[in-house]
């Protein structure tokens, strides 16, 4: 079979996916749908899609080179992503693979059967390492599947073909708390909230105590209450399902096994502000996910409690399902609203708040899945039941995503206010060297720590738990972490885009045992001015890691560095090495060391 | 709305009054105290990217350019501290780009170069990016250096608000985000882009250049050369369409 050049397509199918509750004219989905097709996203059709779409030329082009699953030149009809994250990515596997197809990382191989390259976490921690192949997830690899991964592949067998029990994605749930353990009946939330009338509920809402699940812990109750007061022509809701912080896998869990009761808090919320419209928005590495949901919202509207006339009531609310194609940023609410409006994934400037100015300008709550769920358990249970668990400042319960050096990684659900130690005991983790709670963007401890509580008073998190037991190089992890930033910065702002790829050059220089301590003084100087000046928690966030190893493990880094005054990031003989190969030279002459 | 007057906020000590709906920065240019900025024009939309007018609001970092000016808000802007981020942004800002001034068609008029003048920037400081960029000398009468773009979208802006049109955007991700051109050949030829729009000419830096005229100002007797960037009133681009006719 020769390579796809993308230009004859006539003999190939049109594949497209089920887009029932879905905007089959979204620019992202028709993008995904024309590389399905086509494996790439070919220059000629960016112009016939913006005349389809009445949208300018421009907006596609920023987009395809915006999104890390689109892509401008072909990719292999086994296409395969590997997750580079410290818990579901492995590099030494990656290299494996690479080997056994004889390709390098980033490659389309000539024959155009297969391509490899690295993606961001894929949200796989509790059963890595695991990679993306042609959108589709595969868990638990080891060496002896990737053989025969690489084998399927050059015989092109279908992926229809290939084990089912590859494909699987377990839940994983080891300690269920407060939501995970209470069973939910659809349309009972609803219920309570259509009789209870929506100030009744909204002022339920707020005395449960509820914060934003995500990590930031808006006041959820709050949050409604200045989206329901403003005007507008609509109002919106929209779900954040773009768990991209590396380590976190708890909505995964929610919406394979609780979409009904993530649903059903959108809906409530809809009621209690004024909305008519809903909207998932999903992360492209749970594509996956897309025909359960898509069946959970069909069953809905045939319980009639989506769509017109809900539950008899004359409430009218429907919800809509738009998946991303990779990018971290879009997990930002206003970023997230830029994408779903078919542009760049770019955090506005705020204020104005989406509360006010959201989706299409109009009045808009962004919830995370873990939040909207908990509403819906509140409306049926009352603010009480859920905000009798849980610390002063952090109401009810918290569902964690434990990964990394631990017996049983997988979903923990505790009250607010447990001691990290006590987490530790549960997944059985013994000698553990740090942890980094709330993922990359969060705080990495150390073990003198682990009296310290869950909680916004204390650590705060939106649920990626990574631990890193004594064995494991810990500066490599944040040189992994850097690496992420550096390539999830949307490059809006001077002080993420640029200082988030010097953090990234800086540790690779320390790591590569070429660091001074003046690349220590520099990094900490630049690590506090992307933290302090960048324009969104991106930028705000992306240093903390180093800055966190810094302060706790400083021994890491000293281990490393040279001892001198300096040493310039220039390597003035690698530089020679063109002109080596060009004069075929290797002697010791035409080395400078 | 009328009594708006009687707000006030103040920057550096300075007491000013603002009217209701500017941002610090209105309310900072009106009172002739200067914010450094580059990213920033009156009179188009406020973009908040460059980050070099970030101040001190209450305590807390904010771009003065965006941020709405509130009653009784205390803002710091020309400390150390501040001056310090300015210059390193300054810096970043030249070396994820290629920037060689001496060569520059754009010496002495150039926003970014004044920049660094004004916050006494003597070297990059920073190891150079050398990023690979494109040049689009298609159009006759204007050439894209992408090289020299510093990512302020002043054009983008420009195109859009002032001009009409939808010339410019910003494409990519991160390192490798950049200007692009709204044809589906992405050559500015292919646009309806004029010599005489602001967005050919509102470029701080040499990225948009108006071929055949580098020169007609000799060095040494441009904007930069003779008033700093941090003068009162000192805008190089006014915010109407230019004289140039000869397409």
């Amino acid at each position: 079979m020769k390579p796809n050049n993308g230009l004859n397509t006539l003999n190939s199918p049109i594949v497209t996916e089920n887009k029932i509750h879905m905007n089959s004219n979204h620019l992202l989905h028709r993008l995904y749908d024309l590389q399905t097709q086509l494996h790439h996203i070919p220059k000629q059709s960016i112009t016939t899609l913006a005349d389809e779409l009445a949208l300018p030329v421009s907006q596609i082009e920023a987009a395809v080179d915006f999104y890390s699953f689109l892509h401008r030149t072909p990719r292999g009809r086994f296409d395969i992503m590997f997750s580079n994250c410290t818990s579901c990515g492995d590099i030494k596997m990656i290299q494996h693979l690479c080997d056994q197809m004889h390709i390098a990382s980033g490659e389309t191989r000539t024959d155009g059967a297969v391509s490899i390259s690295e993606t961001s976490c894929i949200g796989m921690c509790d059963q890595g390492p695991a990679l993306l192949i042609n959108g589709r997830t595969i868990t638990q690899l080891s060496n002896r599947r990737l053989d025969l991964i690489a084998e399927y592949i050059e015989a092109e067998r279908p992926l229809e073909q290939w084990p089912i029990e590859w494909f699987d994605v377990h839940d994983n749930v080891r300690k269920n708390g407060l939501l995970l353990s209470t069973p939910f009946e659809p349309g009972s939330g609803l219920l309570a909230a259509i009789n209870k009338g929506s100030e009744a509920m909204l002022a339920n809402i707020d005395q449960s105590g509820l914060r934003g699940r995500g990590g930031a812990g808006f006041g959820t109750g709050m949050k409604w209450k200045f989206c329901r007061e403003a005007s507008g022509d609509a109002h919106y809701v929209i779900c954040n399902a773009d768990e991209g912080e590396p380590g976190t896998f708890k909505d995964r869990i929610l919406l394979t096994s609780h979409a009904h009761t993530v649903f059903e808090g959108m809906t409530i919320c809809g009621h209690i502000i004024g909305a008519k419209k809903g909207y998932l928005y999903l992360r492209a590495e749970y594509r996956y996910l897309l025909p359960a949901l898509q069946a959970v919202l069909t069953r809905r509207h045939k319980a009639k409690l989506l769509g017109e006339n809900i539950l008899e009531q004359g409430f009218n609310f429907d919800i809509e399902i738009i998946i991303g194609a990779g990018a971290y940023i879009c997990g930002e609410e206003s970023a997230l609203i830029e994408s779903m409006e078919q542009k760049c994934g770019i955090p506005r400037v705020r204020p104005p708040f989406p509360v006010t100015s959201g989706y299409l300008n109009q009045p808009t709550v962004v919830n995370n899945v873990e939040t909207l769920a908990a509403a819906a358990q509140i409306a049926v249970h009352g603010s009480h039941w859920f905000n009798s668990l849980g610390s002063d400042k952090s109401a009810g319960s918290k569902i964690l995503s434990i990964s990394g050096d631990c017996l049983t990684p997988g979903v923990y659900e505790y009250a607010f206010g447990v001691r990290i130690q006590r987490i530790l005991d549960d997944c059985g983790a013994e000698d553990v060297q740090a942890i980094q709670v709330g993922g990359p963007s969060g705080t990495l401890i150390r073990s003198d720590e682990f009296d310290r509580k869950l909680g916004f008073e204390d650590l705060a998190t939106g649920g990626s738990f990574m631990i890193y037991g004594k064995d494991c190089d810990l500066l490599e992890v944040i040189r992994n972490f850097s690496h992420f930033f550096a390539h999830e910065s949307c490059g809006f702002c001077t002080p993420c885009r640029v200082g988030t790829t010097l953090l990234r050059n800086g540790l690779d220089k320390i790591c590569h045992g070429r660091g001074t301590q003046y690349d220590m003084d520099e990094m900490r100087r630049m690590a506090t001015l992307v933290k302090q000046r960048s324009h969104c928690g991106l930028g705000q966030t992306a240093p903390n890691p180093i800055l966190d190893a810094l302060d706790r493990f400083p021994e890491l880094f000293n281990a490393k560095l040279l001892h001198s005054d300096f040493e310039p990031h220039f390597d003035l003989d690698a530089a020679l090495e063109e002109a080596r190969q060009l004069t075929k030279r290797d002697d010791a002459e035409a080395h400078l060391s | 709305m009328s009594d708006s007057n009687h707000n006030t906020i103040t920057i550096d000590g300075r007491e000013i009054p603002f009217k209701a709906g500017q941002t610090i920065m209105d309310a900072a240019l009106d009172a002739d105290i200067y914010i450094p900025h580059l990213c920033h024009m009156p009179g188009l939309k406020p973009h908040g990217s460059c980050k070099l007018c970030t101040v001190e609001v209450n305590g807390r970092s904010a771009s003065s350019c965006t941020l709405p000016a509130t009653a009784g808000q205390q803002i710091t802007s020309n400390s150390e501290d501040l001056t310090e981020v300015r210059k390193t942004i300054t810096q970043m800002l030249f070396i994820e780009g290629n920037h060689f001034c001496p060569s520059c068609e754009k010496t002495g008029d150039c926003t970014l170069q004044a920049m660094a003048y004004h916050l006494d920037m003597l070297d990059g400081h920073f190891p150079q990016f050398y990023p690979r960029r494109e040049i689009d000398a298609s159009h006759k009468s204007i050439v894209l250096d992408r090289d020299r773009c510093i990512l302020c979208a002043l054009c983008v802006r420009a195109s859009r608000e002032v001009d009409n049109k939808n010339v410019f955007d910003i494409g990519g991700r991160g390192t490798d985000a950049k200007l692009i051109v709204n044809a589906p050949s992405g050559k500015l030829a292919d646009t309806n882009i004029k010599v005489d729009d602001l967005a050919a000419h509102i470029c701080p830096v040499g990225a948009i250049m108006i071929k055949e005229h580098g020169y007609e100002v000799p060095i040494g007797r441009r904007t930069f050369d003779l008033h700093s960037v941090a003068e009162p009133r000192l805008e190089p681009v006014a915010l109407h369409k230019g004289k140039l006719t000869d397409e």
